[in-house]
């Protein structure tokens, strides 16, 4: 019972640490409260799926960069999408970032989009990997038996 | 009550998904306009429609327009990350019951299902 207090207890903290440093905000937890017996894994499923759907609209973006002529409006419609699953999530850094994004689309301004661009693929591997360490510590609390906190 | 989710994004599908499951409203899923308008062609109906603004093929203000036309007296409650005046007005005259921007929550749901009742 010891190790599955600590493994909670280091699931509370992580957790907390995210919100803390902004990396997710409260929607994030609502997302957490939607879980129940009936959709044990709607965390894990959802935030995969907004994996394949980040690394599919940041490739589409990067592509239109990469054109001579760049389409500033179909890089603002993939920067739209992502700053809406972003913001569905609780990803708070890459939602604020897509927010920027999308003003220097408006402007039509290459290097600013680069720059934005850069920063939302850094921005989505930080989440990424703090995300599968929290679903990991997770997983290690109910293979020892416990279950998962819920955080307010 | 039966709802339609509207939207061409997977992670909101699933996510309204969930919510309005948690209800326990029964509901289906679809990925654009034109998808909403060809479900109730084909004759089903439901209570709710939670409409996303912008989606390929058909858009949710086309869409909402359509909907009304063809008799559908539904609630539309409009669910988009829009959220300057301007860029909704549209969304609502088309024919909205409600609007919320999103991220859609408990709180938000409830709050348009009361409308119905």
């Amino acid at each position: 019972m010891d190790v599955v207090n600590q493994m909670q207890r280091q699931f509370v903290d992580y957790s907390t640490s995210l919100h803390r440093e902004g990396i997710l905000d409260d929607q994030f937890t609502q997302l957490q409260k939607l879980q129940d017996e009936n959709s044990p894994d709607f965390v894990v499923e959802v935030a995969s799926l907004f994996f394949e759907d980040c690394e599919k609209l940041i490739n589409n973006m990067a592509r239109a960069l990469e054109q001579q002529g760049v389409d500033f409006k179909q890089v603002d419609a993939s920067v739209h999408q992502l700053k809406g699953s972003s913001s569905s999530i609780g990803a708070v850094q890459v939602k604020n970032v897509c927010i920027a994004f999308r003003s220097f689309c408006e402007a039509q301004n290459r290097e600013g989009c680069l720059r934005c661009l850069q920063q939302v693929t850094h921005e989505y591997s930080l989440l990424k990997n703090k995300l599968q360490t929290l679903f990991r510590l997770e997983q290690q609390i109910l293979a020892a038996g416990g279950s998962i906190p819920v955080i307010e | 009550m039966t709802a339609l989710v509207v939207d061409d994004n997977m992670v909101n599908r699933t996510i309204h998904h969930q919510l309005l499951d948690n209800l326990g409203i029964e509901n289906v899923a679809v990925g654009n306009g034109k998808e909403a308008v060809d479900i109730h062609c084909s004759g089903k109906a439901f209570d709710l429609i939670l409409m996303d603004m912008d989606m390929p093929i058909m858009n949710g203000i086309e869409a909402t327009r359509k909907l009304r036309e063809m008799g559908i007296r539904s609630m539309i409650a409009g669910v988009s990350t829009r959220s300057m005046e301007q860029e909704i007005r549209e969304f609502i005259e088309a024919g909205l019951d409600d609007y919320q921007e999103k991220p859609l929550t408990v709180s938000k749901l409830i709050s348009i299902i009361r409308k119905i009742n």
